[in-house]
């Protein structure tokens, strides 16, 4: 797994509603696909949680399934509450877990 | 002359191609409306299912299934007394009837989640929205598929 890409802003004002973009690359095999040399099916491999917390906090989660696209990407919104982390963790099925974190200013 | 790897993999692939019958692409097996259906009610538990208050936004045509935008808009205050606990996504025609799960809460500030997912064929999608105050809110999109993106 490679570096996850996060689109955030630096910088809100107090309560404000911020969007917030993260995308992981992850080939998200379904268990149902074969390989195109060998003829083998590729067994599932998929990213199966993401988990979004803010200062500790969980705020997001999601429960993935085979039927999400390759490289899951997920676009959702967050309140300005106060400065801090936001950290996000990526598991697949083999329980390995790639994280990203964000530093955020509230004013 | 030099051996070009990519010419190589081609041949090589002719040539399972041959050996198997050409028979590489299995049909899709995929989960029926019904079935579709028996996740929602096991979701909800076989609660009253309201309309309004969520909406699913899929493409009227997807050229591609491997890829299909999809965004879900619950209109809720998202306060502590008032808020989206959970979205449900559930496709009717894919190999396994569920897509995602999201749980959220107040932190969110709004409900407006997007992302991607596969579709194996033509067919419907329901977002399945659990309020905070355990009620339950369905919406269905349609997207016709042209090229099919499970297998």
């Amino acid at each position: 797994m490679s570096k996850p890409r996060l689109r955030i802003p630096k910088t809100v004002k107090k309560d404000e509603i911020f969007p917030v973009k993260a995308m992981v690359h992850h080939p998200m095999h379904n268990g149902r696909r074969k390989d195109k040399i060998t003829g083998r099916i590729i067994p599932r491999f998929i990213i199966n949680k993401f988990i979004c917390e803010y200062n500790g906090r969980r705020v997001f989660v999601a429960d993935l399934y085979t039927s999400m696209s390759e490289n899951p990407y997920f676009s959702f919104y967050l309140k300005g509450k106060e400065s801090g982390a936001i950290t996000f963790t990526w598991t697949d099925d083999n329980g390995e877990s790639i994280t990203a974190s964000h530093t955020i200013t509230v004013q | 002359m030099t051996t070009d790897p990519d010419r190589r993999k081609f041949i090589q692939a002719i040539a399972t191609l041959a050996m198997t019958g050409g028979m590489l692409l299995p049909a899709v097996v995929t989960a029926t409306p019904s079935e579709a259906k028996a996740k929602i009610k096991e979701i909800t538990n076989a609660a009253r299912l309201n309309k309004g208050r969520v909406k699913i936004t899929v493409p009227v045509v997807a050229d591609h299934g491997g890829r299909v935008d999809v965004t879900v808009t619950a209109d809720s205050p998202m306060t502590e007394a008032d808020h989206v606990k959970a979205i449900h996504v559930i496709s009717d025609n894919n190999p396994f009837p569920e897509v995602v799960t999201f749980s959220l809460g107040p932190d969110a500030g709004k409900a407006e989640i997007s992302f991607y997912m596969r579709m194996a064929k033509t067919q419907n999608v329901y977002a399945v929205v659990e309020m905070s105050d355990g009620s339950f809110h369905i919406d269905k999109g349609t997207s016709t598929v042209t090229i099919g993106g499970c297998d």
